[in-house]
């Protein structure tokens, strides 16, 4: 029974309390992972965008998670919480600079939406391999 | 020699400068045969003249030099027309002159194709080599050294058939390797020593070098500028680009191209390194072994040629070896015989090339066995093949023999008995491949296919009989016409006495 | 003029340029291509301007819209980045020339795309090089990139296959940047190269700077096409039009690099990046592997754009090389190689180009010597780029080389040493089959060279009745012959470049 508590005391707890206070960025791993494997294993050129969006999207709320601050507010100035307490504002630097992020995912992606029209015209296909082979 | 004082001249860099400014002007006149060989005539007739007014200066022991630009931070591309790039300069250049006169009759002669190609890039080669001649240090080397490689390319190729592609092939692997293990070496030699001008007596002297590096660089070097050198396992190249012209393989693979490795082992020894290093770190037992091998073998395989020109390719890569056997000496005979063996070779050799391509133009015959009996159709060639003949056998009254006297004398004064054997089988190895081709071509009846020929064209004949009445001059009075014989004991001392020569250096009129 | 406006001047002219072409162009293709160029001159002429303010009078610092640096974006016009620049509009005003006549030949439909792409494309690398504060960096490398993507899809039928491969690779490596810019960010606060550059000896032992750099080098390697991340390079190029390949292949990469020495030299504590950190080294090593790797398969390529593009994966490797050597020789090799690379590639990309115009393939197994007379002059540039890039003196690239070469001596790396020597013997391979195709191999049709004795001129008359002079048109030509020339003035005039250009640029602890 001490044994099991000790154990508990020992790897659990930090275990637990690690998990509950990085599980935002455990779950982005979790999505960036998933992404750059959609990416490289799936064959359907469709798939492999939603890879790359989900690489992005990890990328931009991982950001958005690093300027998270408990019990702060709005990133901009709000009159009834005046100027004097700093800490109720978020950090409102990486909320702006991921508006310009997010930008670019929707270019990007709106680009390689264009290029698998092109590609679908000229070959008929998204599958990956078949589409090699057409290329031949 | 006393004080060796430099001075500025731009006389170097236009020696080098007069054939690449022909190349343009050749290939402006492609379609004019005349005006393009004029054109090349004009460069070596300018050329010539040019190295020449060097000479007294060089016997006054001063120094032309000329600096033109930067080229690497606190490097420059420099020309200095010290004794030893004026020596190897004046052989060049001179032969060149005659070369030029005999590649008109072989072309035409021969109809080859693609002459204007043949004429620039033979022009480009020129300039290399007289730019390696002149190098005041080891990257303008290294720059004249590698256009030589690129430049001799074309004529390796010349006659664009498989072989002759595969020859070049080969060629450009060898060359190309070489250039970049030179490039290592030169690397390794300025962050040793920090700086890359050649100094008689060597600019690595002075260093506290151990004698492991020393040997890793020597051996850097050697495999460099062994290549071009013919040293043994480096020179299959050699044979193999004699498809090249018969004049390409006069000038370049007798003399300018296979010298210039040989004067890169020169310098290395005489310039970078210096005798006391060499004898230090036991790098010229190294240099003799390679080049006593390389001597016999060359000289051995030589004898089974059937071909001619594969058989005085294997004798030209035996007669490298003499020059550099010769320094490896590291003693003042031996190197001056090594030097007079530079330009005795020379001459001897391209008269036998010579004499190889005349037999091809006029009579299509490529295989000693098939020359019996044209010593009676072609009387001039023949008798100065005979003379080269005998010249590389080491028989007076021709040059090379003096030369051999004197390397003979080098070992005996090194007391190196076994390299003194060396010289004196390889002498007899010399006249046993070279005699029996004199004995058919007089002594045998030629068969009826020689019936309506009659010597080659005087274009080619009296080149050829230049060179062999050069070669029996030299032999009888070496200082005959340029002081070779002074220029090389000169350079001999600057390398072996250098104290004397360091005084007043860098200094201006 | 102002000259502390330099820096913004020369972005602001290419997006001028992408705005106006559309514009113009809808009137007349022919006013598309006239403004590309005179965009693309203006800001070459602020380039050079800003180079020369810049070594006499020392960096200018231009901050966007007044914010002052950290807070504000910092655009820095350095010797580096002045450099650069010249080095980018240089090149790519020379390649728009050549682009004329070859869009208008091989996607006549999309001239106007294409011009408007270079501008935007240009605007993007030029943000790249000039900017100071590494989310503009960002932004600005999503600029290039998007544009190069769309530049590499309008090419032959496979083009749009790459473009999208290039995409999703593309897009990884900036996702990359971006987290490592994440971390660098958390842990410095700041943006700004400068001031993190400051903050960050007192971070070292963070593992988050760690990992932020970690990324950082990741992503632009991507980028950058380094060793294992190269795999989009060949097929983008390959496949891509003539004339965009011309424009990316040489300056796409140096580019991507020259963030890497940004990041490297002057935003990382140098103590830290040469003792506890190895990311030079392993970017070096990755270097060395991707030169061997890249010209090996250059060596087995059929295609003369293929194996170009090859061979770039191997040329970045050097300019990976001297990153890794963290020495001023490395350094003055890499951006000397950066360079004489771009020299090189373009010269060889336009005489792909070239044989396309005029040939209709750059297949290496058709070519015959009958190249050599049809098109002597452009046979000749694609000889002397060769040699260049065998890195033979006197030509540019054999200086990059050597101070390479020298940088891996000084520091006793004898593997770099042997990987330079051995790579100009690949290069060597795969240039001199193409060469000797081009010069030797005898035409099929034709029968061989005869043997039967003909008077020379006469013999050379029946050789042009054989196969008529049919040259590229001057627009193609002379970009060609003057970048193949400009190799032997650089290989020449290198010490000085050396001296005025580069050695200003070395940070002072190096």
């Amino acid at each position: 029974m001490t044994e099991l508590m000790e154990n508990y005391n020992g790897f659990l707890v930090p275990a637990i309390s690690f998990i509950q206070g990085y599980y935002a960025y455990l779950f982005l791993l979790a999505l960036f992972t998933i992404g750059l494997y959609a990416m490289m294993m799936k064959r359907n050129l469709m798939k492999k965008i939603m890879g790359m969006s989900f690489i992005q999207s990890a990328t931009i709320m991982f950001w958005i998670v690093a300027a998270y601050k408990e019990d702060a507010t709005v990133t901009v100035y709000h009159q009834p919480l005046g100027l004097e307490n700093p800490d109720l504002y978020l950090n409102p630097l990486p909320h702006t600079l991921m508006l310009t992020a997010i930008v670019v995912a929707v270019v990007t992606l709106g680009l390689s939406f264009a290029l698998i029209v092109a590609i679908y015209r000229r070959y008929q296909t998204l599958d990956e391999p078949l589409l090699l082979e057409r290329m031949q | 020699m006393n004080e060796i004082v430099t001075y500025t001249s731009p006389i170097p860099l236009l020696a080098v400068l007069v054939s690449l400014a022909a190349v343009p002007l050749i290939y402006a006149s492609s379609n004019r045969p005349n005006l393009r060989e004029f054109w090349t005539l004009a460069a070596a007739f300018i050329k010539f003249p040019l190295v020449l007014s060097l000479l007294p200066d060089a016997f006054a022991g001063r120094v032309a030099e000329w600096t033109m630009l930067e080229i690497s931070p606190g490097i420059a591309l420099q020309f200095r027309a010290d004794s030893m790039g004026l020596f190897f300069a004046l052989v060049a250049s001179g032969l060149w002159i005659l070369t030029c006169f005999y590649s008109i009759g072989y072309v035409r002669g021969a109809n080859e194709k693609k002459q204007t190609r043949y004429f620039a890039s033979f022009a480009v080669c020129l300039s290399a080599t007289i730019g390696i001649a002149f190098s005041a240090n080891l990257l303008t080397f290294l720059i004249f050294y590698e256009i030589l490689s690129i430049a001799t390319y074309p004529l390796v190729i010349h006659k664009e058939d498989r072989e002759a592609m595969r020859s070049g092939r080969q060629y450009l692997t060898y060359a190309l390797t070489a250039g970049v293990v030179l490039i290592a070496a030169i690397g390794l030699t300025y962050h040793l020593a920090g700086t890359m001008d050649f100094k008689a007596g060597g600019l690595l002297a002075g260093l506290d070098l151990d004698a492991n590096t020393a040997k890793v660089l020597f051996m850097l070097f050697l495999a460099g500028v062994g290549v071009k050198a013919g040293i043994m396992p480096l020179q299959s190249w050699l044979p193999a680009a004699m498809v090249a012209p018969t004049p390409v393989s006069a000038l370049l693979h007798a003399v300018a191209v296979v010298k210039s490795g040989v004067f890169g082992v020169i310098r290395v020894v005489g310039f970078v390194f210096g005798p006391e290093l060499m004898h230090t770190a036991g790098l010229h037992l190294i240099l003799a072994t390679f080049a006593g091998v390389t001597i016999l073998l060359a000289s051995l395989i030589a004898l089974k040629q059937d071909d001619l020109k594969a058989r005085l390719a294997y004798s030209t890569v035996g007669h490298l070896s003499y020059i550099i056997l010769g320094v490896a000496l590291i003693t003042p005979e031996g190197f001056t015989g090594g030097l007079l063996h530079l330009s005795n070779h020379a001459t001897t050799k391209i008269a036998l090339f010579f004499c190889a391509g005349a037999i091809y133009v006029n009579l299509h015959k490529t295989k000693i066995s098939q020359l019996d009996g044209i010593g009676r159709v072609m009387p001039w060639t023949m008798a100065a093949f005979t003379v080269g003949a005998m010249g590389l056998s080491g028989i007076p009254p021709i040059n090379a023999f003096v030369s051999k006297w004197f390397l003979c004398r080098g070992a005996l004064q090194a007391d190196q008995m076994i390299i003194l054997g060396i010289f004196i089988v390889s002498g007899l190895l010399n006249a046993a491949y070279f005699f029996p081709i004199v004995h058919r071509a007089f002594f045998r009846k030629g068969g009826s296919d020689l019936d309506h020929h009659g010597e080659a064209s005087p274009l080619m004949v009296v080149p050829i009989c230049i060179v062999a009445a050069l070669s029996i001059l030299l032999g009888l009075q070496p200082n005959l016409l340029f002081n070779f014989f002074d220029l090389a004991s000169g350079i001999t001392e600057s390398i072996f006495y250098p104290a004397s020569t360091l005084v007043g250096l860098g200094g201006t009129p | 003029m102002n000259t502390l406006q330099l820096p913004i001047l020369i972005i602001i002219a290419f997006l001028f340029g992408a705005l106006l072409i559309p514009l113009l162009g809808y009137f007349a293709r022919r006013l598309g291509y006239i403004t590309a160029l005179i965009a693309t001159a203006l800001s070459l002429f602020f380039s050079i301007s800003g180079l020369m303010h810049v070594l006499s009078e020392g960096r200018i610092s231009y901050h966007l819209a007044g914010w002052m640096p950290p807070f504000g974006i910092e655009l820095i016009l350095d010797p580096l980045s002045a450099f650069m620049c010249v080095l980018i509009t240089g090149i790519t005003f020379v390649v728009l020339i050549f682009s004329g006549r070859m869009v208008e030949h091989e996607t006549p439909d999309k001239t106007i795309s294409y011009y408007t792409l270079t501008m935007l494309l240009l605007a993007g690398l030029c943000g790249m090089v000039l900017t100071g504060d590494l989310f503009n960096l960002y932004v600005f490398l999503e600029i290039a990139a998007l544009a190069g993507y769309a530049l590499v899809a309008i090419g032959d039928k496979r083009a749009p296959v790459a473009a999208f491969r290039y995409l999703t690779l593309g897009t990884v490596g900036a996702a990359f940047y971006l987290l490592g810019v994440a971390f660098i960010f958390i842990s410095t606060g700041s943006l700004n190269m400068g001031d993190v550059f400051k903050v960050l000896p007192l971070l070292e032992d963070s593992r988050a700077v760690i990992v932020g750099l970690t990324l950082i080098v990741l992503g632009i390697g991507l980028k950058m096409a380094l060793f294992p991340m190269h795999a989009w390079m060949p097929d983008a190029y390959a496949y891509a039009s003539s004339a965009a390949t011309a424009l990316l292949a040489p300056i796409g990469t140096k580019v991507a690099a020259y963030v890497l020495f940004r990041v490297m030299f002057y935003m990382v504590d140098p103590d830290f990046l040469r003792h506890d950190l190895h990311i030079a080294q392993i970017v070096g090593y990755l270097g060395a592997i991707g030169v061997l790797w890249g010209s090996i398969l250059a060596i087995c390529q059929k295609e003369l754009k293929l194996m170009l593009a090859y061979s770039s994966v191997a040329q970045v490797g050097y300019i990976a090389v001297g990153i890794g050597l963290a020495s001023p020789l490395g350094f003055i090799g890499a951006i000397l190689h950066a360079l004489n690379h771009a020299c090189m590639k373009a010269c060889l990309f336009f005489v792909s180009g070239s044989l396309r115009f005029k040939v209709g393939h750059s297949s290496i197994t058709d070519m015959n010597n009958s190249l050599r007379k049809t098109m002597p002059w452009t046979s000749a540039a694609f000889v002397l780029a060769a040699i260049s890039m065998i890195g033979l003196p006197p030509t540019a690239g054999f200086f990059s080389k050597w101070y390479l070469a020298l940088g891996a001596i000084e520091q006793s790396n004898w593997i770099f040493l042997g990987v330079l020597l051995v790579s100009t013997l690949l290069n060597a391979a795969y240039f001199f089959k193409v060469i000797e195709r081009m010069y030797l191999k005898p035409q099929p049709r034709v029968a061989a060279p005869s043997e039967e004795p003909s008077e020379d001129p006469v013999q050379e008359l029946t050789d042009t009745t054989h196969v008529n002079r049919n040259e590229a048109p001057a627009s193609i030509l002379l970009p060609t012959l003057t970048l193949s020339l400009s190799l032997l003035v650089l290989g020449l005039a290198n010490a000085w470049i050396v001296t005025h250009l580069i050695l200003p640029m070395i940070p002072d602890w190096l």
